[in-house]
């Protein structure tokens, strides 16, 4: 009898098992599928939503074009497109190591001396409180026509979040670990290296992946004041010759780099950053 | 011999915007090295200054505070103090050997000087060989706390100080890391100065029983555990284990 009762549950617990790992094969298969089939559908309603208001409304191609005419200027143009988006590129990925590497070191410099972060944070939060479009024109005439001007502006608008941020992850310590390193008897240099720099890189990259995407912007609004090539120089171009296909294209060709731009940084974060517990 | 901790009506207070402070007040007693000192007392009487004060994180407002027959300063430069603190402490961005190897990289000191044990035996020690590249956010909170003891052990200090290190765990875990906890010091001969909220683990594990009143921090007691060396789980039991207990309870409620 009571084997009789143990071989039952042997068999239940037998059907159920797989059952129930099929069960959750088929919830992970839907949830992968949402993740990444659930971007493509929005981004294709989109585009035949598009499709519809430009054929239905019959609006003219110099307004707006079809997606079908973007696509094939993408392909007729890709020359003219890539070798404006290379300056673009070269400016956007410049400003944002110039940027970030000078917003380190201050945010270094004034963690370390307090009375340089009271003396100079506002002026910063001042400076930053003026919008990209205002700042460059002033860099532009302190700069010049070439690359420099886009550089700075690209510098300039990826500094202040990095800055912020850094200030923020050099101070995140908790008081515990630094007492440990008082009874280790570590010098400032070390506390440094060994305990602030470490503590501030998921920090450090929250703020990397905002100024991957500013950084584009910074180039390209730079490249509107005075350009002769760029993104922002063809968008402008594009515009005045109601060449719509061609302005699209090339908004395009921009999103394409910033977010390419931004997964690299990701990439690095995901390298750099591995001792953080997934959820966390 | 020189005592290895010696406080002489040491006072501790803190200034801040409302009041100033009184952490602790006259407090005055010697401990003799390789011995284990439990203290014990109600929150805010002052533990974690006192173990501050030895570590040389907090300075006395008045009195002595000598550490090996030294100023403390000079005791925690020569390596001679480990600290384990409540939680444990550990760099999450570095595996648990390195963790471990803390004390050997930063400091200056002890470039160049071979520890008396290496990483890999303290680790040993305290019963975690084998999880050398683990990060700390993929061990128990009891195995973290065991690594930051094999940490506070590396550079061989005369002085292990302790502040609540199992007050987190759960009492199996606590029981099984008390009897390493006193292998360690049998084998290691420290001087420990362990905190506690626990009559239990106070009077298991010390030698003697450091009682602090609270507000103003004050010594109300020093009591002598008179338990048969070495001890085991099993003497928590006995009779005279429960009398000691029912004793420090009975102090501990007038503090
Ligand atoms: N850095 C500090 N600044 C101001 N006051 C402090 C500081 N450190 C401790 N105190 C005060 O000193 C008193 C004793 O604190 P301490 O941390 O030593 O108590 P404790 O006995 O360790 O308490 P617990 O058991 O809760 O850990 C408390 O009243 C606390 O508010
Ligand atoms: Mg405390």
């Amino acid at each position: 009898m009571a084997s009789g009762i143990g071989l039952a549950k042997i068999s239940l617990a037998q059907s159920e098992t797989p059952d129930r790992r099929a069960k959750w094969l088929a919830a992970r298969r839907r949830a992968a599928w949402a993740r990444f089939g659930l971007p493509l559908v929005g981004a294709a309603t989109l585009l035949i939503l598009w499709w519809a208001v430009i054929y239905l409304f019959k609006v003219k191609p110099f307004i707006a074009p079809a997606p079908e005419v973007v696509a094939q200027t993408l392909i007729a143009k890709f020359d003219v497109l890539a070798s404006n988006l290379l300056p673009t590129a070269i400016e956007a990925v410049c400003g944002f190591l110039v940027g970030n590497i000078a917003a380190i070191v201050i945010a270094t410099l004034f963690v370390h001396r307090k009375m340089l972060e009271l003396a100079f944070f506002p002026l910063v939060v001042l400076f930053n409180s003026v919008p990209v479009v205002a700042k460059a024109p002033i860099l532009v005439l302190l700069l010049g026509n070439g690359m420099a001007p886009k550089i700075a502006i690209a510098a300039v608008v990826c500094f202040f979040p990095t800055l912020v941020n850094m200030v923020r992850g050099l101070e995140a310590v908790s008081p515990q670990s630094m007492e440990l390193m008082h009874v280790l008897s570590a010098s400032r240099w070390e506390i440094f290296i060994r305990l602030r720099l470490p503590t501030s890189v998921p920090y450090l990259f929250s703020a990397l992946k905002i100024a991957a995407s500013t950084a584009v912007v910074g180039a390209i609004v730079g490249e509107w004041i005075g350009s002769q090539e760029g993104i922002g120089a063809l968008i402008i171009q594009a515009t005045y010759n109601f060449d719509s296909a061609l302005l699209y294209a090339t908004v395009v060709c921009g999103s394409v780099f910033s977010v390419a731009f931004f997964l690299a940084v990701r990439l690095a974060e995901r390298l750099c950053v591995r001792w953080i517990p997934k959820g966390a | 011999m020189t005592p290895a901790i010696d406080l002489r009506g040491v006072s501790v207070r803190f200034m801040s915007d409302r009041a100033e402070v009184t952490a602790l007040e006259d407090v005055s007693f010697t401990l003799e090295a390789g011995s284990f000192l439990s203290l014990l007392g109600p929150s805010g009487c002052g533990k974690s200054t006192l173990l501050r004060l030895v570590a040389d994180i907090v300075a006395p407002s008045a009195g002595t505070v000598r550490v090996l027959g030294h100023a403390p300063d000079i005791a925690r430069r020569q390596r001679e103090i480990g600290f384990v603190f409540q939680d444990a402490s550990l760099l999450p961005w570095c595996n648990v050997i390195d963790n471990v190897r803390l004390p050997l990289q930063v400091g200056g000191q002890l470039r160049g000087v071979k520890p008396r044990h290496s990483a890999e035996e303290l680790l040993a020690l305290v019963g975690l060989a084998g999880w050398e590249k683990a990060l700390p956010h993929e061990l128990s909170g009891g195995m973290r706390q065991r690594v930051s003891i094999a940490r506070a052990l590396l550079v061989g200090p005369k002085i292990l100080l302790m502040d609540e290190p199992f007050g987190a765990l759960d009492e199996i875990t606590r029981d099984r890391l008390n009897d390493e906890l006193l292998r360690v010091w049998r084998e290691t001969q420290t001087t420990i100065l362990f905190v506690t909220h626990s009559i239990h683990e106070a009077a298991y594990l010390g030698q003697k029983v450091l009682m602090l009143a609270a507000r103003p921090g004050r010594v109300r007691e020093l009591v002598t555990i008179d338990l048969p060396e070495p001890r085991a789980l099993a003497v928590r039991d006995t009779q005279a284990f429960g009398a000691i207990a029912a004793r420090l309870r009975a102090v501990l409620e007038t503090c």
